[in-house]
């Protein structure tokens, strides 16, 4: 393989290729999600979701379904138990500005489909045949659920959220030079809203301890939030709730905030004082976060040549009634090219859903698909190869902070991306080239996502048998962060990588963000490999002080650890191994913490992302309107490369869902109804199996200080731009420009 | 407006089956309305058996009766009165041919090798499918697995990483 880092001068683990440490129990079945904890006496709670978008609950008439032999409680607005007064209380750690939404809180409906009661059984069947004889009686209002009509209310979100940085201010005069432009192209763009709709449903299973105390399992991306909302919304202390989450069946962002089912759950348990389960069906997952609907125009002028001469980019984006969602749309125009004018704008427009929330790539998704399909639109206006195009637009500085960008290995991406894929047999001219009835298209973009670091902890603990064990609250999501930092220990401390255990998703364990934003590679990586060189530290220091110690009067500096032993490291005869160190210094274990947060003085001098470029060939049948995706080249800076088996994997399920937003995904709401009317995966069309043709994976060599490991992260970077090379290949082959995603049969045919 | 649905039934009937689950002979009383998932799931600890939609839509469900991939979500319990079930809990015990040191069935060591999941939640499906998938004999070339693999959805995307896996151990399997 072909990245290889080191640490302690050694080569071992890190930077190779190494099967999942979960895998078997992933593949047995031994794994278990938040659903699948038991617990004694344990009862069934199921949700009844709102038949109404808007208005208000007149009656429920809960009788009959409490009628119903082993049916518990009937929980809603009219006998919940009292929780916090205050919204500051049901601000999780990643809420945008607003009131949060309260389940069964009063009679008012915000959104279709939520959550107006939660039926409790001794069994599932009972709970879900329970709530079937729910009778609730509604006032209904008319809803507004679409964007397009609500867009004359947009504004700028008066409170920021945190963590997003909104749009910077103008740089140079975008209008006057876009008029003033030979080459000028003006165009709306819109990506269907989305939902992430995880394999696994959310579900909460709350085990009642006793005396007011409680274990959660719960489906969250960081227990630490899950934790710190039940506290504050049920007045609960830290040491009566430990939520743990091994394991998520996938995540994407909807498993950021905690979600009803947690707070349902919860509220049961407290009441009921028993352990309750709670787990959504597939239509509920529809019945919260998504991506949002975003309108988006994008505004583009260049010299003849093709050199930018103004960019404008502007968004509105929807969000819900009671909270400002925001993320990063615009901003990436500002970023990606050199340019003098520009001009970026985001706002917000209210509409009746649930908030909208951070999916794969928040705001990039979105705001790259525009940019990047201007940009080849751009390409074919000025004559120019859309790879030389952007060449010629390169630029190493963040202009939007003035800073360098710490490493940007974009050139190398599209060079060896172009190689691989074999652009340079590209005819540009569209429609020109075909494959027996199917028209070919060629089509390229460029990717980009932030590369960040947050504080984070991990704890390590050495034992007498030579084993290592590491532990932080954050999640792996399917993202492979079991085993990386399984690799960071064992390279660390020199051991086999079956000597050492990590343990993730529980508060107990040294705390830790939540997994998201492709960070925690770089935090909690750092944070355990710090936490090893204590241990690392400690056991020599035991090691020299033995009687007549190989490594008396040897520097830390000068030893190695390999195969369990520490030696010295230009003359590997003399060494002690890791246990006898142990033995002699008459410990059973030794224990470390270690810490990572980003460095302010790097943070303060650069900004720092990771980029992509993106190749890719559809194959389109006109009479059909189907349009296939037979090859994606996906070529990657991120800096170093832990382990390019999970990494690769982290971009293909990039690249697959960034293939669902080009193609199928499409959550498609009835504005009468304002409701998700494709809530289920039928219907919702996520790639399958069939859908799913060749795609190779590239990762450039890329050297960055951003943090001690030189990791950028990798979790998003696979989708952003994905669909705009799809969508520029679809009108290489069909000369057909489709600007609103998905590219369904009916826009191809029409 | 007045939303109403369903109506009353009566108190529990539950009706014996037998049931051969993983190797092991079992006599049940199940509720005529229960799901063989259900079953799995709730009343035999065998969460294994991933429930994504409980609609046959996602295939995470799926298991092996008597050798022929079904989702068992759209299955009554009671419909399969008689049948050996095998769940992924079960898959390392069909291998008593060429199980690797680990016991494992070819299949698990194979998605391990490449990597062909993430998450994991699909994956007994993904195992159960490419069994009886090998079983029904009429995949063999990448197109056709691709095919007949669609009825198993996964949204960590490693669909080209199982059909490497699926590919392999069918290569394996010709090679024997």
């Amino acid at each position: 393989m072909a990245h290889s880092i080191s640490i302690d001068g050694v080569d071992r683990h890190v930077g190779a290729a190494r099967s999942r440490v979960d895998g078997p129990a992933k593949v047995t079945g031994l794994a278990k999600y938040a659903g699948e904890f038991d617990a004694p006496d344990l009862s069934h709670g199921y949700v009844v979701s709102s038949a109404i978008a808007k208005g208000r609950i007149t009656a429920i008439d809960a009788s009959a379904a409490e009628a119903v032999p082993g049916v518990v409680k009937v929980f809603t607005h009219e006998n919940r138990p009292r929780t916090a007064w205050l919204d500051y209380n049901y601000q999780d750690q990643v809420a945008p500005p607003g009131s949060p939404f309260r389940p069964l809180y009063d009679d008012k409906v915000h959104y279709s489909g939520q959550p107006v009661a939660l039926v409790v059984a001794e069994d599932f069947d009972r709970a879900r045949y329970a709530a079937s004889l729910l009778r609730i009686g509604y006032e209904a209002e008319a809803p507004e659920t679409d964007l397009t009509r609500q867009q004359d209310l947009a504004y700028v979100p008066p409170k920021k959220r945190s963590g997003i940085k909104p749009p910077p201010g103008a740089r140079g005069d975008a209008d006057g030079a876009f008029d003033a432009a030979p080459v000028r192209l003006r165009e709306d763009y819109r990506q269907a809203p989305e939902h992430h709709n995880p394999m696994e449903p959310h579900a909460s299973t709350v085990v009642w301890e006793g005396d007011g105390r409680f274990t959660v399992y719960d489906k969250i991306q960081g227990v630490s939030n899950s934790q710190s909302y039940l506290m504050a919304v049920f007045g609960l202390k830290k040491d009566d709730v430990r939520v743990i989450s091994p394991y998520l069946g996938g995540g994407f962002g909807s498993g950021l905030r905690p979600q009803y089912q947690l707070f349902l759950a919860m509220m049961a348990a407290q009441v009921l004082e028993r352990s309750v389960r709670v787990v959504l069906t597939r239509d509920q997952m529809f019945s919260f976060t998504y991506r949002p609907d975003v309108l988006q125009t994008v505004a583009v002028a260049a010299a003849e040549d093709g050199r930018l001469q103004s960019v404008r980019h502007d968004a509105i984006s929807g969000t819900s009634r009671f909270e400002d969602y925001q993320e990063v749309v615009v901003n990436w125009s500002g970023i990606l090219y050199e340019c003098e004018n520009v001009s970026l704008n985001y706002k917000l427009a209210q509409i009746d859903t649930f908030t909208p929330g951070d999916m794969r790539a928040p705001g990039a998704v979105t705001g790259v698909f525009a940019l990047e399909m201007a940009m080849d639109e751009l390409a074919y206006a000025t004559g120019q190869d859309p790879i030389a195009l952007r060449l010629r637009n390169y630029t190493e500085t963040d202009h939007t902070e003035d800073k360098p960008i710490s490493s940007k290995e974009l050139r190398a991406c599209y060079a060896q991306g172009a190689e691989r894929f074999g652009w340079q047999a590209r005819n540009p001219e569209s429609r020109s080239m075909r494959d027996g009835k199917e028209l070919v298209g060629w089509g390229m973009a460029t990717g980009v996502w932030e590369a960040l670091m947050q504080k984070s902890s991990a704890q390590a603990v050495l034992t007498a048998d030579g084993r290592l064990e590491i532990g932080n609250s954050t999640a792996d999501l399917g993202t492979g962060t079991y085993t990386i930092l399984t690799q960071i220990g064992a390279d660390t401390l020199g051991l086999a990588m079956e000597d050492v255990t990590v343990k993730l998703g529980d508060t107990s364990l040294a705390e830790a963000p939540l997994a998201g934003g492709s960070w925690t590679a770089a935090s909690s990586g750092t944070a355990a490999m710090r936490a090893c060189r204590e241990i690392a530290a400690q056991v020599f220091t035991l090691a020299r002080g033995m009687e007549n110690s190989p490594l008396a009067n040897v520097d830390f500096e000068r030893v190695a650890f390999r195969g369990g032993r520490i030696e010295v490291t230009d003359d590997p005869s003399r060494s002690v191994t890791l246990i006898d160190a142990m033995r002699a210094g008459g410990l059973d274990r030794i224990e470390a913490m270690g810490s990572a947060e980003s460095d302010p003085g790097q943070m303060k001098k650069f900004s720092h992302y990771t980029h992509s470029a993106i190749f890719a060939e559809v194959k389109v049948d006109e009479e059909l309107g189907q349009v296939r995706v037979t090859r994606i080249v996906s070529a990657i800076a991120a800096g170093k490369i832990l382990n390019p088996k999970t990494a690769r994997s982290q971009i293909l399920g990039g690249v697959v869902m960034g293939i669902g937003s080009a193609l199928h995904e499409e959550s498609m709401l009835d504005h009468r109804l304002g409701r998700f009317m494709n809530h289920n995966l039928g219907e919702y069309h996520v790639p399958v199996n069939a859908d799913i043709y060749d795609i190779d994976v590239i990762f450039v060599d890329e050297e960055d200080q951003a943090n001690p490991m030189g990791v950028k992260g990798l979790g998003e970077i696979g989708i952003v731009g994905t669909a705009a090379a799809i969508a520029n290949a679809v009108y290489h082959a069909t000369g057909k420009r489709i600007r609103h995603l998905p590219i369904t049969i009916d826009k191809v045919l029409e | 407006m007045l939303i109403e649905s369903g109506s009353p039934v009566a108190a529990d009937t539950r009706i014996g089956i037998s049931l051969t689950i993983n190797g092991e002979a079992r006599q049940l009383q199940v509720a005529p309305w229960t799901t063989l998932l259900d079953l799995l799931r709730e009343e035999l600890d065998l969460t294994g058996s991933k429930k994504g939609c409980d609609h046959g839509q996602c295939g995470a469900c799926t298991v092996l009766v008597d050798g022929v991939r079904i989702n068992s979500c759209l299955a009554l319990a009671v419909m399969k009165d008689g049948a050996a079930i095998t769940t992924v809990e079960g898959l390392a015990g069909l291998a008593n041919r060429g199980a690797g040191s680990d016991g494992l069935h070819p299949i698990q060591e194979a998605f391990i090798e490449h990597d062909a999941f993430q998450c994991g939640y699909c994956t007994p499906g993904q195992l159960c499918s490419s069994i009886g998938m090998m079983n029904e004999g009429h995949a063999h070339t990448r197109d056709e697995i691709r095919e007949a693999m669609s009825g198993n959805i996964c949204r960590c995307g490693a669909y080209t990483n199982i059909v490497d896996a699926i590919e392999d151990v069918m290569q394996g399997e010709a090679a024997r």
